[in-house]
């Protein structure tokens, strides 16, 4: 699985760790976040993660 | 006497706002200052500008060392428009000066000025040599936009940290050992638990960046720079920003016909009988962004409403969606308020406190109408025990 990090303040989604505080599992790809999830630390949207390479 | 020189041959150049006391919801009773700085080296540097209607001020601050045609970078290390709005103004005197900034920052400064304005895009760790002096940025990216760097000179040993380590003081005095630690950290205090509180794991990141740096000077984009104060400044906000508190408690309430009061009034005597330091807030009287200064050091706070068309007061949601905005973690909550019929209002409050992660030693109290004398004793008992729980934490 791979990690994604928000372009507007660079948080890195883990899917191995998950995002507990918004009710993410660990082991939650991203690709299966639910749409309206947002970054937890600036409060963009998906569209605005890239796959971190 | 327009000028001060911080260090040699580096000016601060900023505006003084005495009048102002409202800042997009932040009471700034003391006022507040916008600073910029002048580096007068082989190549001239402003860094950051003032809010717009101190432009006036800031520019005969620069014309008293240099003209300012002669201006060669101006850095921009936060879009927010008390920094950037003089830019396109001083632009009109300094045509030939670049914009350094972030990627975030020309895409924020776009989207405000609507202008390309010669930008040079930084990225963290970039450097500009302009002469004796190096200049480095860091990213400090949501300390507290996006879009937000600081900029750090090794042979000063200064630190331009732009909104990090501000205060709103309005103030002749430049330093901070001309204003006294009390002042600067009851005005330091809430500027973080106002604007900086949501980022607390962005200033950890943030100062062990710094952690490895020379640095006898930081001077913040507001207020006082901090020359001797270093060391606990420093202090302060590795325990804000881990969200270490003292063993105090804050009531904060609103009431319709004094019940909820009196029942505020019964939890302080309760939670004061077990030695704990309490602050009572009474939403009619204090400003939000006050007590959000009693937040960051209270390790229990009690959050009382009435239950108002099947609601709380519209007083005590603008405070809950405030507070819940910034953040506040680690912390012990309890609800209470009076009510005549649903009373909905403590469930609501409780909703908030589980949603922030805070533990919930007891369920709230409601109470009917108006409490009677054993009501009020055991109001006081719960206040007691909520003591209690609080010390042994």
């Amino acid at each position: 699985m791979d990690k994604y990090e928000c372009k507007i303040c660079g948080y890195i989604y883990d899917p191995t760790k998950g995002d507990p505080d918004s009710g993410i599992a660990p082991g939650t790809a991203f690709e299966n976040l639910p749409d309206d999830w947002v970054c937890p630390i600036c409060g963009a949207g998906k569209e605005d993660f890239e796959k971190v390479k | 006497m327009n000028k001060t020189e911080i260090k040699p041959d580096i000016f601060w150049v900023g505006g003084i706002d005495w009048d102002i006391r409202e800042f997009h919801g932040y009471l700034t009773q003391r006022g507040t200052t916008y600073n910029a700085y002048l580096i007068m080296d082989e190549k001239v540097v402003l860094v950051d500008t003032v809010k717009h209607y101190l432009f006036d001020e800031m520019l005969l601050r620069i014309k008293e060392i240099i003209d300012p045609s002669k201006i060669d970078f101006i850095v921009s290390n936060h879009v927010e428009m008390d920094h950037s709005g003089s830019l396109l103004k001083i632009l009109e005197y300094a045509p030939n000066a670049k914009v350094k900034t972030s990627t975030q920052g020309e895409k924020g400064l776009l989207r405000h000025y609507k202008k390309n304005l010669n930008f040079q895009i930084v990225k963290s760790g970039d450097t500009l040599n302009i002469g004796k002096r190096t200049l480095h940025f860091v990213h400090t990216p949501m300390v507290h936009w996006p879009d937000n760097m600081v900029t750090y000179i090794p042979k000063d040993k200064l630190l331009l940290p732009n909104d990090a380590f501000g205060q709103h003081i309005a103030s002749s005095e430049r330093f901070d050992d001309e204003v006294g630690w009390d002042i600067l950290k009851e005005e330091a205090s809430k500027y973080y638990a106002n604007i900086v509180l949501p980022y607390g794991d962005q200033v950890k990141k943030a100062l062990d960046a710094l952690s490895g740096l020379e640095i006898d000077m930081i001077a913040p984009s507001h207020g006082i720079i901090w020359r001797t104060f270093i060391p606990k400044i420093l202090e302060e906000y590795t325990k804000w920003s881990n969200h270490e508190t003292e063993n105090r408690a804050l009531i904060v309430y609103d009431s319709m016909w004094g019940s909820t009061e009196k029942m505020a009034h019964k939890l302080l005597e309760g939670l004061s009988e077990q030695n704990v330091q309490v602050a009572l807030r009474n939403l009619k009287t204090n400003h939000i962004s006050d007590i959000m200064t009693d937040v960051i050091t209270s390790k229990m706070i009690l959050i009382g409403s009435p239950t108002l068309n099947n609601g709380m007061l519209p007083s005590v949601g603008a405070f809950l969606t405030y507070l819940k905005g910034l953040r506040p973690q680690n912390r012990m909550g309890f609800a209470f308020g009076s009510y005549g019929w649903g009373g909905q209002a403590v469930g609501e409050i409780e909703k908030i406190m589980k949603e922030l992660k805070w533990g919930l030693p007891k369920e709230g109290i409601k109470i009917k109408y108006i409490p009677d004398e054993d009501e009020l004793l055991s109001v006081k008992e719960i206040g007691k025990i909520l003591g209690k729980n609080l010390m042994e934490k």
